[in-house]
């Protein structure tokens, strides 16, 4: 397991691994917002949170399809199917390794971010918290739709389409978090709730995935 | 050790393709699987290693005995050829990958990226694979496709050995090897007569 989690992070940082990828669209979409809503920092900083969560979640699903796409074009994914790998570890390690390349290089970067979108200063704990619980959870209902969709070509659109509604639940309560972070109210009701979600789908959908893989690998 | 095939029917996308196959392999044996283009040689094989279920019949194998190798050998092209032997090893288990650098004449090719290799040699990388995985049963889906002359005989010599070590090998392949104790199984008399399969999901697949 470890040595499937080190080659896809290795996969992830030599040349076409797309490392990059999520962060440099986080970068765009934050960059162009307060270019789009105008120069008025009192509703740039009503907006932030909203912002922040939308362009984390949009950077996650560009990078979906890679998951395990690849590993079937080349045909990895029949021989990790053969080898005494469980199905369950090899989604949760592709999993693990999708959030280690995408979701925790996002949340390291979003203070950075915040300070783009005029983000008050004491919404960046609640924030970046909201989006280290949240963000495994994306990685993780992704893999389940990229193991859905593995044997479609251009399957990125379906994709895109099945894995949306799952996301937002864990959109609106990690949103919600960092809204009341930054209008300093209480916000341990949603930061349960996203805790919550992370938890559940870490925990169910690895077997889900499986199943669904082991069908389209047929 | 051996791999015991009783009575098998497969089908691929929702069409019977071959029924009644049954066959024993013993250590040390290799069976060659002929027959034309589109019989189900390599359904039948990605069935024997466990990728597809069966229609009816049963495959019988010692648990993690068998180790499969289809069309694609499963390269990444940005990791170099010990890389990629290395990962294989690991996800098996072990970690020697020089008997089969050497058995496949990779060791002068070990640090080059695998992206930038022939697709001879890209093969041969695919083949050096079964060797690190240490299993006993080979599963070989067309192992000489891209394979010249000299790499053939490497070839053969290799699954020589390993049957002379005791492993057995099921291939489908359309090249005479010169396997000592290799038999072969014409498919042809199995071919399905009844072209439906009324399983239910098999239809959406």
């Amino acid at each position: 397991m470890i040595a499937l989690l080190l080659r896809d992070l290795r996969l992830a940082m030599r040349a076409g691994g797309g490392f990059g990828l999520g962060l440099a669209f986080f970068l765009i979409v934050v960059t162009l917002v307060p270019f789009g809503v105008g120069p008025q920092g009192g509703l740039l900083a009503t907006i932030a949170p909203g912002i922040l969560w939308l362009g984390a979640l949009l950077a996650c699903l560009l990078s979906l399809d890679r998951i395990l796409a690849l590993d079937w074009e080349d045909g990895s994914l029949d021989l990790l199917a053969t080898a005494p790998l469980p199905m369950e570890a090899v989604v949760s390690v592709k999993a693990l390794a999708h959030w280690l390349t995408t979701g925790l290089p996002l949340v390291l970067a979003t203070p950075v971010f915040g300070l783009l979108l005029s983000l008050p200063s004491k919404g960046y704990a609640p924030l970046l918290l909201s989006l280290l619980l949240g963000t495994p959870a994306l990685s993780v209902i992704g893999t389940f739709g990229a193991a859905l969709t593995v044997g479609l070509k251009r399957g990125g659109l379906l994709l895109s389409l099945l894995v949306l509604p799952l996301y937002v639940p864990t959109l609106i309560f990690g949103a919600e978090m960092a809204r009341r972070g930054v209008d300093g109210l209480d916000y341990s009701t949603p930061l349960l709730m996203v805790a919550g979600i992370t938890c559940g789908t870490i925990a169910l959908l690895p077997f889900a995935s499986a199943a669904v893989l082991r069908v389209n690998l047929r | 050790m051996s791999l015991e095939v009783n009575d098998l029917s497969i089908a691929r996308g929702g069409v019977r393709v071959l029924e009644g196959v049954s066959f024993t392999l013993a250590p040390g044996r290799a069976l060659v699987l002929r027959g034309p283009n589109g019989i189900g040689k390599t359904t039948l094989l990605r069935t024997v290693a466990g990728l597809q279920p069966p229609v009816s019949g049963t495959v019988e194998a010692e648990a993690e005995s068998l180790v499969y190798a289809g069309h694609s050998d499963g390269i990444k092209a940005t990791l170099s050829v010990a890389e990629n032997l290395n990962f294989w090893a690991q996800v098996f288990g072990r970690k020697d990958i020089s008997p089969a650098l050497k058995a496949f004449d990779l060791a002068p090719l070990a640090n080059r990226a695998a992206g930038m290799l022939s697709a001879g040699q890209k093969r041969r990388l695919g083949l050096a694979r079964l060797l690190v995985t240490g299993r006993p049963v080979w599963v070989l889906d067309e192992p000489t496709v891209s394979l010249d002359r000299e790499a053939v005989a490497m070839f053969a010599q290799v699954v020589g050995a390993h049957l002379a070590a005791g492993g057995s090998a099921l291939l489908a392949t359309h090249i005479e090897l010169g396997l000592e104790g290799a038999e072969t199984l014409e498919l042809a008399p199995y071919r399905a007569r009844a072209a439906e399969v009324d399983d239910f999901d098999e239809a959406f697949l």
